[in-house]
């Protein structure tokens, strides 16, 4: 193979040089260019090879991977060579950008591919393009909009969690003694795997016979305190566990934010003679606005992706009330084998979501400029 | 700010002023760490629970024990026998124990190579991002970091089906190196961010006086800039370390026999009713056991990852 070959040589001639000579900055691009076309030309075998057109070739696309291992450490060194210091500055970033390049572009547009093919993998027939039919499947699908009208609910649940953060926050912020147990204690919940969590919390402190919360609940009048069986009762269940896991992150975030206003405002409003519920509404809030959109907004951007606890607990029964977009998919995948039209799903979940973020993240910008105006 | 300047009240009687300030003052106190000790008991509750339970019997569980060494609750080592991994049975063989510790080995080395890669990466590409001027066609700095963060908005499931196949492809399913290349992906955006608010707080003149003395760029920043950055690379080493351990769905779709992890395991365990109790309380113990001593031990960096970056 040609790539191979080429490295040590290449790397032989850049080591002694220090201005970039002429035949340096040739060799750098007579390096990337052969690298790129060996690359191109096992790429092309492998891909005449899997349409079975030709006989040679490798049984698996492995070393089509290896190339581009190769490629990319050739790049690099094409770059040192040619352009000397910048060179070397654009390979600090270079390998995270090609790796993130690479793992994302390529599911990207296989997926959108996949969208469009009737592809069950416990059917025998494999993969074949039926255009739009999955996107309609989708549009008449009650169970893909019932999913999403629980994400809406979801992510409404995070500003109850922000409230409950915050107040937590401010009370590790006050002075008090032992806070270093009180923090470690209340993030330790963030720590847990939310696997573990589902069943700690929701199949067995929930549990409808011996689980101690059910049996609270019992005492505290509620005959039957069954969790999962009643769509609202088993949403809110739902955002119980995930709050319980995920209000430590906001809370770190604001006391960190809290942490960081400067004493001597809050205590020249003390002085001045105002309450702590005026000080806080006047001084504290405004001044934290900005730490609560950041966690507002990550804390939304990770609850879309909600779905460890739902499949764990309930596989987003009862009939669908706590199904979330990707534990729905999960299932599509999983129990049914539908690659096309979970894909699809998947696909219009995404764009939905970045319109969605794109505009929530806008609105936050135009909203921020504003107050800090006023 | 008008309002708060604003005297509040009239000073009448000193002293019965000063008094009921004690008195709230002691209320105050009370409420807070009511508060607290109430929060607290939520946290570690069903932790507490779920340790306990593992030494329960099935009397225990159905009787709603929770103080052990009062009345029946006396302690069984039967959870962790079925584990294979009570005192009495731990020399023993146990198959349930062999594959525990195999999902566990696979665990480690999965999250361990994960964030490393991503560390590393990471904090290269950071430096970059914080130090030099980038152009790539029409991308500049911003682009480029915005880039990496806006795959954080990437919901796993799009990424599976076609990874699923890709590494079918690429004979890369159920395989340790195909889960650490996902996970390094997953957690990258967060390593970017967290090192460049590390970048961005050294001075660059410390750089500029060893370039100056001849230092290479790679040699400043082996040399003068690691060193000074190393509590952030550890704080994001740990955050990815424990992002990757709890990571259930890709570990769910692409591993079956050889790369399962801790997560899948204990999913499967529970997810068969027939389970008693005792030993999915020991199975769960053992799973969040090392994240329990992560979040005691090293909470602060924990912190400091979680914080990067947020508080400007």
């Amino acid at each position: 193979m040609q790539t191979t070959r080429t490295v040590p040589v290449a790397s032989q001639m850049g080591m002694d040089q220090y201005a970039i000579s002429d035949s340096r900055r040739l060799a750098g691009r007579a390096l990337i260019i052969l690298t790129s076309l060996g690359l191109a030309a096992i790429v092309l075998v492998q891909t005449l090879h899997a349409f079975a057109v030709i006989d040679l070739g490798f049984e698996n696309w492995r070393p089509t991977l290896y190339a581009s291992l190769v490629w990319a450490t050739a790049l690099g060194a094409g770059q040192v060579m040619i352009r000397g210091e910048a060179g070397h500055r654009a390979l600090f970033l270079l390998p995270a950008l090609l790796f993130t390049i690479a793992m994302v572009i390529f599911p990207t547009f296989f997926g959108i591919y996949i969208a469009f093919t009737d592809w069950n993998l416990s059917a025998f027939e494999g993969q074949k393009f039926n255009g739009l039919e999955n996107f309609y499947t989708l549009i008449h699908d009650a169970y893909f909009w019932n999913a999403l009208l629980n994400m809406v609910y979801y992510v409404l649940g995070v500003l109850v969690q922000y409230v409950i953060a915050f107040g937590l926050a401010l009370l590790l912020n006050a002075d008090i003694r032992a806070r270093k147990f009180f923090r470690v204690a209340f993030l330790l919940p963030f720590m847990l795997s939310p696997v573990a969590v589902s069943w700690m919390i929701g199949k067995s402190l929930m549990e409808f016979r011996f689980g101690p919360l059910a049996t609270l609940m019992r005492h505290l009048g509620w005959d039957n305190p069954a969790f999962f069986t009643t769509p609202w009762i088993a949403r809110l269940s739902i955002m119980l566990l995930d709050a319980w896991v995920w209000l430590p992150f906001m809370m770190i975030l604001l006391l960190a934010g809290l942490q960081a206003l400067p004493k001597e405002i809050q205590e020249a409003a003390k002085v001045d003679g105002a309450t702590p519920w005026q000080s806080f509404w006047q001084i504290t809030f405004p001044l934290m606005l900005s730490v609560s959109v950041t966690a507002i907004v990550l804390r939304i951007i990770f609850q879309l992706k909600l779905a460890d606890i739902v499949i764990n607990t309930t596989s987003g029964g009862p009939g669908g009330a706590t199904d979330t977009v990707s534990s729905f998919i999960f299932r599509e995948y999983r129990d049914r084998s539908n690659v096309g039209y979970g894909t699809m799903v998947a696909e219009v979940y995404l764009i939905i979501i970045i319109v969605f973020v794109s505009l929530l993240l806008k609105f936050v910008g135009r909203w921020m400029r504003r107050e800090n105006e006023a | 700010m008008t309002k708060a300047s604003t005297p509040r009240t009239q000073p009448i009687d000193q002293r019965s002023i000063a008094s009921l300030e004690r008195l709230g003052f002691i209320g105050g106190r009370l409420l807070i760490y009511g508060t607290l000790l109430f929060w607290a008991f939520i946290c570690l509750f069903p932790i507490y629970w779920t340790v306990t339970t593992s030494f329960k019997t099935a009397v225990n569980v159905t009787q709603g024990d929770i103080v052990p060494f009062i009345g029946r609750f006396m302690g069984d080592w039967r959870g962790w026998r079925s584990l294979g991994l009570s005192p009495d049975s731990i020399f023993e063989i146990s198959t349930v124990r062999d594959e525990f510790l195999l999902r566990f080995e696979n665990s480690l080395i999965v999250s361990t190579g994960g964030a490393i890669v991503a560390v590393i990466i990471g904090s290269l590409a950071a430096y970059g991002l914080s130090r030099f001027k980038y152009k790539f066609g029409p991308w500049r700095n911003k682009d480029i970091s915005f880039f990496f963060l806006s795959q954080l908005l990437l919901p796993p499931v799009v990424l599976a089906m076609p990874f699923l196949v890709l590494y079918k492809e690429l004979a890369l399913l159920d395989n340790v190196i195909g889960l650490i290349l996902i996970y390094t992906l997953t957690v990258l955006p967060i390593v970017i961010w967290i090192m460049r608010d590390q970048f961005d707080t050294i001075p660059i003149e410390l750089e500029q006086a060893a370039l100056v003395d001849g230092c290479s760029l790679w040699g400043a920043f082996f040399r003068i800039v690691m060193p000074i950055a190393l509590p952030g690379m550890v704080a994001a080493f740990i955050l990815a370390f424990v992002l990757c351990w709890n990571e259930y769905f890709f570990a769910a779709l692409l591993t079956s026999t050889n790369a399962k992890t801790l997560p899948v395991m204990v999913a499967s365990q529970t997810g068969s009713q027939g389970i008693s109790w005792w030993s999915m309380a020991a199975l769960s113990t053992a799973a969040i056991a090392p994240l329990i001593l992560i979040g005691i031990f090293l909470e602060k960096y924990i912190v400091k990852g979680l914080t990067a970056g947020a508080v400007k």
